[in-house]
């Protein structure tokens, strides 16, 4: 098989997952999104791995590696998003903008000026760091 | 494994196919990529948020099927467990405990959508140009099954114990993590009227979505692990 295939098709998946990245709005369609990156990845491991025949199945044992660590990367980005929906009743990574400069006191819907923004920045500083 | 590397690069040199003469597998791996390739685009520009993560089942498990096509069939089968099995059902439950809407949603996409296709298309551009000019003259030998579940376990757990003893610890700590984050009361400040003031739709989902959330989450999080 020509290596062209695996890694074209590995380098349109990874630029797919890139789009929907930074234009989805919605946290778990981010979440797919960074799937189907990772899933990239993977293919271009594993063709890299047939074709160099090494002897330690360095490309396979790393993908399984990257499996595994993916399935606690969805384990943990949904646990907070769930989080940011209990706290904001909206999964919109657009309204997440407590630690954003403000340029004059510009409001926002979701937050109410009733004291509690401390609680609700916090989730969001997480979820701005768990999906950049 | 630069000797192993140079002989295969010399093997694949020698057996050296023509470029325009596709073998069976070839024709196989285009159409499975253009059908994972078309289930990604779908993925990602749908309205529908359910049918996104269904479609993100096809575009996985067009992926496990051209693993199974590169002779690597113990990651294909760890795909289709893990990928299709467990991640797409935790995020399908993800998007039930969101209250994502059924129909089509008109705000899925954000308002750069415009300059996320710019940088998608040039990275894609820039990507393919450079893998296809490096990767021109160079074939692989499918000759010989090389990820057979003996040979990936016996190399597993002969060559690569020590970081997959890394790696449960850390699904053990994705675990303690994950129920640290989704329990109900983690401090006393933390009342209850913040999230009756804050939900837009009634009073009671967010406390039906609080429930789901420290149920599932962890009970699904046992799973992956294998």
């Amino acid at each position: 098989m020509h290596l062209a295939y695996p890694a074209v098709l590995a380098a349109l998946l990874f630029c797919t997952g890139l789009y929907g990245v930074l234009a989805r709005r919605n946290a778990i369609l981010v979440l797919m999104s960074v799937e189907l990156m990772l899933n990239a990845v993977n293919l271009n491991l594993v063709a890299f791995d047939v074709w160099l025949r090494d002897a330690l199945h360095a490309g396979q044992a790393l993908t399984l590696f990257t499996i595994a660590v993916a399935a606690a990367e969805i384990g943990i980005g949904m646990a907070i998003v769930l989080l940011v929906y209990r706290n904001r009743g909206s999964s919109d990574i657009d309204g997440l903008r407590d630690t954003a400069e403000q340029p004059d006191d510009g409001p926002e819907p979701p937050d109410d000026p009733s004291g509690d923004s401390s609680d609700a920045a916090r989730p969001a500083g997480q979820k701005a760091e768990a999906t950049a | 494994m630069t000797a192993s590397a140079s002989g295969a690069v010399t093997l694949t040199a020698a057996a050296h196919p023509g470029f325009l003469s596709p073998t069976g597998v070839e024709i196989a791996f285009v159409l499975v990529g253009l059908v994972t390739l078309g289930a990604a685009l779908v993925t990602v520009t749908t309205k529908q948020l359910v049918h996104a993560a269904l479609w993100l089942v096809v575009a996985l498990g067009g992926l496990a099927v051209e693993y199974l096509l590169l002779t690597a069939e113990f990651i294909a089968w760890v795909q289709v467990l893990i990928y299709v099995g467990s991640v797409v059902v935790l995020l399908l439950f993800g998007l039930m405990l969101t209250r994502a809407p059924i129909g089509r949603s008109p705000d899925a996409d954000s308002g750069n959508r415009l300059p996320a296709l710019a940088v998608a298309i040039a990275a894609a551009a820039a990507l393919v140009w450079v893998v296809v000019d490096a990767f021109r003259t160079t074939w692989i030998d499918l000759g010989t099954r090389q990820g057979s579940t003996d040979a990936v376990g016996a190399i597993l757990f002969k060559h690569w114990v020590l970081p997959f003893e890394a790696l449960s610890v850390l699904l053990l700590a994705a675990l303690v993590g994950a129920i640290v984050l989704s329990r109900k009361g983690g401090t006393p400040e933390s009342g209850k009227d913040p999230q009756a003031s804050k939900d837009p739709q009634s009073g009671k989902s967010p406390e039906s979505g609080k429930d789901g959330a420290s149920g599932t989450t962890p009970g699904e999080r046992d799973k992956e692990p294998r």
